[in-house]
């Protein structure tokens, strides 16, 4: 990255469920938030990017904000919505286009939500007729293939969603703020093997606003300088494996993860060693395990130790979703990566409270993967 | 009574049955199902081997949300995995014949069809499913 960009704002809407509240109205909260954050005034943004997958049009909220007649660009991008926004913020900023611009995510999700349809996947219809087509399938048989090849055993899996829902005690904007133990975890009912009713994630709503600038504007507003090392997205090499496939290649390829992650280290110049805490997407408490090696923090198979031994609790060695993430604050899909942004930019500041990570943490990853095989990563500093 | 598939050109007619894939004409690369329609022409029809072994599995608990789920109205949790046909492709299917209990990743298994619902017309539709080898 040539020209350094920073967050100035970072606020969120509480996640969760939220009666007769709008994801638009959600998102408004979560502006007015940030903006507040940052001592700004609507008017004195230049530019923004945002969107929802299923909760409407991000630039509609103008008639709201303000007529300003301000640049909005709506990203409709699955669960890389709020990355790709992100992406486009920066980038933008870098160029010298403008010099202080939001980036929105949200979502409104019923109980329920997703009925994905073959026809919309490009899937014949007995795909989904026979019962093939479930996203907790995908889940389940690509953990399933991982703990065979590498190890991993279904406590693991237990101790991932234990500590995603003790940290989201912790978290004001968390959706499951009651701990949930073990044994209750590995107990619950079977939903689809080997994962638990309490090792998913739920639809849910949320929004997350953050808002960028140039160095020089950022110096201007005065707050603390968190900057923005990275933010990569990409999209699936061959050989994948991702949801909804009725086929996979028996030659086994890599995965949008990494792509994404190796783009975002080299954009840094820092390697997953120099990370201090990180936000990975854990739609399901498999997805922690395997996006721990995707991302380049273990090598496949250590997880089984990491958790033993909680070096990913919040006092461990390299916290992960420090909030719960999203098996705490359930997952609406827009808003979910600047979410994860939002939580790296509190916990950089300090100012995380109960849930802040000791030793004075410098460097925040975010990470997340979703259909049909994307993902993105940011890097943060101060 | 009649029985039919749920689809046509899923798998050969003849007994005991093979599942038709598509090979990529460029790279070699094989698909499954056959792609239709535009997506056809890079790829030509090819039965696959019969038998293979689990890549994966997992167990299909509650009831899929209909639609697109058009199975009996009665669920009972069937089994799934991914089969590795030894150098051809992985694919998707539902498993009979095994024990919940004794589903493991690499376990041999073999192609065959089961009823899986009654059509409106009163025929039986057929899929296709996996079975442990005898």
């Amino acid at each position: 990255m040539s020209e350094a960009v920073y967050i100035v704002g970072a606020g969120v809407h509480p996640f969760g469920r939220t009666e007769g509240r709008s994801g638009q109205d959600q998102a408004l909260v979560a502006i007015r938030v940030a903006l507040a954050d940052a001592g700004l005034d609507w008017s004195d943004i230049q530019f923004a990017y945002g969107g929802s997958h299923a909760a409407g049009n991000a630039d509609a909220m103008v008639s709201r904000l303000g007529l300003t007649g301000m640049q909005f660009i709506n990203v409709k991008n699955g669960c890389a919505t709020g990355g790709s926004a992100l992406f486009g913020v920066a980038a933008t900023i870098r160029s010298g286009e403008f010099d202080l611009g939001l980036a929105v995510g949200f979502d409104k999700h019923p109980r329920g939500a997703f009925n994905d349809m073959p026809s919309d996947w490009g899937l014949p219809d007995w795909v989904g007729e026979t019962g093939l087509m479930l996203t907790t399938q995908f889940f389940a048989t690509k953990i399933q293939r991982y703990m065979f090849e590498h190890g991993i055993s279904e406590t693991t899996l237990g101790r991932v969603a234990e500590k995603a829902f003790e940290n989201g005690t912790l978290a004001d904007h968390a959706w499951r703020r009651m701990p949930v133990d073990l044994e209750t975890i590995l107990q619950s009912q079977m939903l689809s093997d080997p994962l638990t009713k309490y090792m998913f994630c739920s639809p849910a709503e949320g929004a997350a606003a953050l808002i960028l600038a140039s160095e020089t504007r950022a110096r201007q507003i005065g707050g603390p300088m968190i900057k923005l090392d990275a933010a990569a997205m990409r999209t699936r090499p061959p050989g994948s494996f991702e949801v909804f496939a009725p086929s996979i290649d028996v030659v086994r390829g890599g995965t949008a993860t990494e792509l994404a992650s190796r783009a975002a280290y080299e954009a840094a110049g820092i390697g997953p060693e120099d990370i201090d805490l990180a936000q990975v997407q854990d739609a399901e408490a498999g997805g922690e395990i395997m996006h721990m090696a995707e991302n380049g923090f273990c090598k496949d198979g250590e997880q089984e130790q990491w958790l033993a031994e909680g070096r990913t609790r919040i006092d461990g060695r390299l916290p992960i979703n420090t909030d719960g993430g999203c098996l705490a604050c359930g997952e609406p899909i827009g808003a979910s990566g600047l979410r994860q942004v939002y939580e790296n930019v509190v916990q950089l500041r300090g100012a995380a409270g109960a849930r802040q990570v000791p030793g004075d943490p410098r460097v925040g990853y975010t990470h997340v993967y979703g259909a049909p095989g994307v993902s993105a990563v940011t890097i943060l500093s101060r | 009574m009649q029985t039919r598939p749920i689809a046509d050109g899923v798998w050969t007619d003849e007994q005991p049955p093979r599942l038709i894939g598509g090979r990529d004409r460029e790279t070699g690369r094989i698909v499954f199902p056959m792609p239709a329609g535009g997506e056809a022409e890079r790829y030509e029809a090819v039965p696959l081997a019969r038998e293979g072994t689990i890549w994966s599995w997992t167990v299909q608990r509650f009831p899929p949300k209909a639609p697109p789920y058009a199975g009996p109205e009665a669920f009972e949790p069937f089994a799934l995995a991914y089969v590795e046909l030894p150098g051809e492709v992985i694919v998707e299917s539902r498993l009979t014949g095994f024990d919940f209990d004794a589903l493991a990743c690499g376990l041999p298994v073999r192609l065959t069809t089961i009823p899986f619902v009654e059509a409106p017309d009163g025929a039986t539709l057929v899929t296709y499913a996996f079975e442990p080898m005898p």
